[in-house]
């Protein structure tokens, strides 16, 4: 309530704290580590995005105008690591770290130093990662999937590579650990697993899945450094190995690692529906169990990746069945969010904008995934831009748009402040058709004969091309908004109260905003 | 300057409007929006497995978004609505747990039909051994004493180097042409075996939809038989490193008689010297 929303944050914190720099250095508050969390992946989100901006540059037309072709190749694979490892699952991670304590009343993260170690380990990954692109042979050049032989071509780069994917894989586990541990045994008093909210849920799940397979990834980036350096030949052919092996092990990691970056989308999502149709999620029992199915079969479909390399016809099926399986949890929780709007109240502020432009545009790319799953023609759409359409739509008007949204959604929580309602929905109108114009007409490069991957194309691809790095440059440029909405809400803003929208449910709620820097000392009954 | 957007009067965009509304319309246009129906029967059905699948999503498309946009429109606060209370169903849990199964059985038939028939290579009427470098390509005509390499084509490979000062529009075919093309047999069961020496790269024509994986150490099998002559154009698929996207495929497809004449002559039979046949 009002009362307690001027309760000041600093009033609550130890005596002789530290402050500055140290402070941040060796925070062990969830909400600091979540902070840091959010901030790191903003940054890596326009490391990334600019090197995504370099290729839409090099293929607004055709012909090669401003970089040479390897240095394209680093761009693409700079370009998805950095996203994935630096961008998307760290933002995730900020928000677990912000919101799960709050949201099932728990005074902290269970196991605070080691959140702040697996933090802290990422800005050393990063430049690690990032200073390859200064180093002999440049930056890593085989697209982010790292398939051996053509891996093994890298410049000095390569050890550099896999330490910080090591690293990064070493943060994602500490991480998953610390989540896992907080949900099962931080619980408020009367929260069963079957009351948790749904971003705690997905969460939860989420975790799992990283534990899981991390591991894998690691291994397999290993085998590819003792490949190179130590003299097994894990996957060099002239040696007994197999190439194709490290793709298998390498997707088996990769297919749930997809599901990491899109599971707690699904969470945000679920919580922010409700709470602008003003009526509780419809099939909240459903919602988690589709979750838990999805994460399930994420584990049985890797190879869907790699239908063209040569697999049994018995193989080939059985992917093929186990994926298109994948489409009925993932419409079960569309169908559901519907059902949430369905005679609802619905109000349209930013969050809620955001929300529906993701159960728009992620059906979309769950319809070119169905596609996808079809072996027969999975042979015409593999490796070429249809592929790049679709995981761009799953990823950027999916994870992106339902991180975003979450931003929104408790940024007034995180700051005491109301963001500028007007210019997030200008933000949010730039970004949806930025999006749209980026990746739609990628569709068509796809269908009509162009692979992903090249830095240059034949002049029939001219056109869509031409459109596709407009939007990306419409959708780029207008991200800077959301730096400016977001410093502008940490530096001011009309007070947020305590509840912030119309009675959202949530325990989050129930702390004055902004949150101070301890919550739930007393654990909150749940009914 | 960008060209072919702009150059164009609106008439000709009314024709290109025309031929890219007949879906799948085979030959390059700078507007194709679909995959092509190809010259094979194999790429028949999987084109006709393709708008099978686009259309059924599409239904179900319209019918969830239209509830989606109903709603978006009908039931919100500012219309004074009153939010209704309920929060589950069974029944209809099952409901579309239970559809989209059978919808889904429904895609499953004609595509286990389809890659049945893709898989068997059995009964072949030639074979030719696909190997891709860094970065072209070796074609072997087993049995026939041919074997020859093929690159982008010097016109494409001149204008693409960066900085050229080169038109791409100049240029014809540009990065899809190269020096010695494959060539086949019409009507002819054409069974490609594909590796290759470096790295991985990935063997595509679309118009035959054959895409196979060329790994070093493996050896793949394909197989096509087109319907009709012609000249059919593709590119590397798999990231191949530094010139993964200038090592074009075409392939011609000649009558029986054309073919054997052009075999003929590549085993210098007819006075010509066979083309190229140095690595690198």
């Amino acid at each position: 309530m009002s009362t307690t929303a001027t309760h000041a944050p600093a009033h609550d914190d130890h005596h002789n704290a530290p402050t500055g720099i140290v402070r941040w250095l060796t925070t062990t508050n969830h909400k600091d580590i979540g902070t840091m969390y959010l901030l790191f992946a903003l940054l890596m989100f326009f490391v990334g995005g600019a090197m995504a901006l370099i290729i839409r540059l090099e293929l607004f037309q055709p012909g090669l105008q401003y970089v040479q072709p390897e240095f394209f190749n680093q761009m693409t694979t700079m370009h998805a690591l950095i996203m994935i490892f630096g961008a998307v699952m760290p933002a995730f991670v900020g928000l677990a770290n912000w919101m799960i304590p709050l949201q099932i009343g728990a005074p902290d993260m269970a196991l605070p130093r080691m959140n702040n170690f697996s933090f802290w380990i990422l800005p050393f990954a990063f430049t690690l990662l990032l200073s390859t692109l200064f180093m002999p042979g440049g930056a890593p050049a085989s697209g982010w999937t790292l398939y051996p032989p053509l891996v093994q071509q890298t410049g000095d780069a390569l050890p550099f590579v896999i330490l910080a994917i090591h690293l990064m894989g070493i943060s994602s586990i500490m991480g998953a650990i610390n989540v896992v541990v907080t949900i099962m045994n931080m619980r408020a008093p009367g929260m069963t697993l079957l009351k948790m909210p749904l971003f705690t849920w997905t969460w939860l799940i989420t975790a799992y899945l990283l534990i899981a397979v991390m591991p894998v990834l690691a291994g397999a980036v290993t085998m590819l450094l003792t490949d190179q350096f130590f003299g097994t030949t894990f996957f060099h052919a002239a040696g007994g190995g197999d190439p194709v092996m490290y793709q298998h092990i390498f997707w088996f990691f990769g297919h749930p690692e997809v599901y990491i970056m899109i599971l707690p989308a699904f969470g945000i999502i679920s919580e922010i529906i409700p709470t602008f149709a003003r009526k509780p999620l419809f099939g909240y029992d459903a919602m988690v169990y589709a979750t838990a199915s999805i994460a399930f079969l994420s584990f049985i479909v890797w190879a869907h990746h790699m239908f063209t390399v040569g697999m049994p016809l018995a193989g080939q099926l059985f992917f093929m069945f186990a994926t298109m399986l994948i489409a009925v949890p993932t419409g079960v929780k569309v169908f559901n969010w519907t059902a949430t709007m369905w005679r609802g109240a619905m109000s349209f502020e930013t969050p809620m904008l955001f929300a529906i432009a993701f159960l728009f545009l992620f059906t979309i790319g769950g319809f070119s995934g169905l596609m996808l799953s079809i072996v027969p023609a999975d042979y015409q759409y593999h490796d070429s831009y249809f592929v790049v359409a679709h995981f761009h739509y799953v990823l950027v008007p999916g994870a992106v748009f339902a991180i975003m949204a979450g931003v929104y959604y408790w940024l007034p929580k995180w700051t005491g402040h109301m963001y500028d309602e007007t210019l997030g929905k200008i933000h949010f109108w730039l970004s949806v058709i930025g999006v749209n114009v980026t990746f739609f007409p990628q569709h068509f490069l796809g269908l009509a004969g162009m692979p992903r991957r090249i830095p240059d194309y034949a002049t029939q691809f001219a056109n869509f091309n031409m459109m596709s790095s407009i939007g990306a440059f419409i959708f780029g440029l207008s991200q800077l908004m959301f730096v400016y909405i977001i410093f502008k809400a940490i530096r001011g803003g009309a007070k947020a109260t305590a509840e912030v929208w119309d009675s959202p449910k949530g325990l989050e709620w129930t702390v004055p905003s902004p949150a101070p820097h301890h919550t739930f000392d007393e654990a909150p009954q749940v009914k | 300057m960008p060209r072919s957007l702009f150059r164009r009067g609106p008439g000709a965009a009314l024709a290109t409007l025309a031929t890219l509304l007949a879906p799948g319309a085979a030959l390059a246009n700078d507007w194709q929006l679909n995959m092509p129906v190809g010259i094979t029967d194999i790429s028949a059905d999987v084109y006709r497995l393709h708008m099978t699948i686009l259309w059924i999503c599409v239904i179900i498309g319209v019918i969830v978004f239209s509830a989606m946009i109903y709603s978006i429109f009908r039931h919100r606060k500012s219309l004074g609505v009153e939010p209704a209370k309920f929060s589950h169903s069974t029944k209809v849990e099952i409901v579309w747990t239970v559809i989209p199964v059978f919808i889904l059985i429904g895609m499953a038939i004609p595509a286990t039909e389809t890659l049945v028939r893709m898989e068997d290579t059995s009964g072949s009427d030639l074979t030719i051994k696909v190997t891709g470098y860094q970065w072209l390509w070796e074609y072997e005509y087993l049995d026939e004493d041919v074997r020859f390499f093929s690159r982008l084509h010097p016109d494409s490979d001149r204008a693409r180097q960066l900085g050229s000062g080169i038109d791409p529009f100049s240029v014809e075919n540009y990065l899809l042409e190269v020096d010695n093309r494959m060539v086949v047999p019409v009507d002819a069961k054409v069974r490609l075996l594909l590796t290759a020496g470096d790295v991985i790269h990935a063997w595509w024509v679309p118009d035959f939809a054959v895409k196979k994986d060329a790994i070093p150490g493996f050896i793949n099998e394909v197989w096509f038989q087109a319907n009709e002559t012609g000249v059919f154009r593709g590119q590397c698929a798999e990231l191949c490193g530094r010139d993964h996207g200038f090592m074009p495929i075409v392939v011609e497809v000649k009558s029986q008689e054309d073919y054997q004449a052009w075999l003929a002559m590549q085993r210098g039979e007819l006075g010509d010297r066979p083309v190229a046949s140095t690595h690198r």
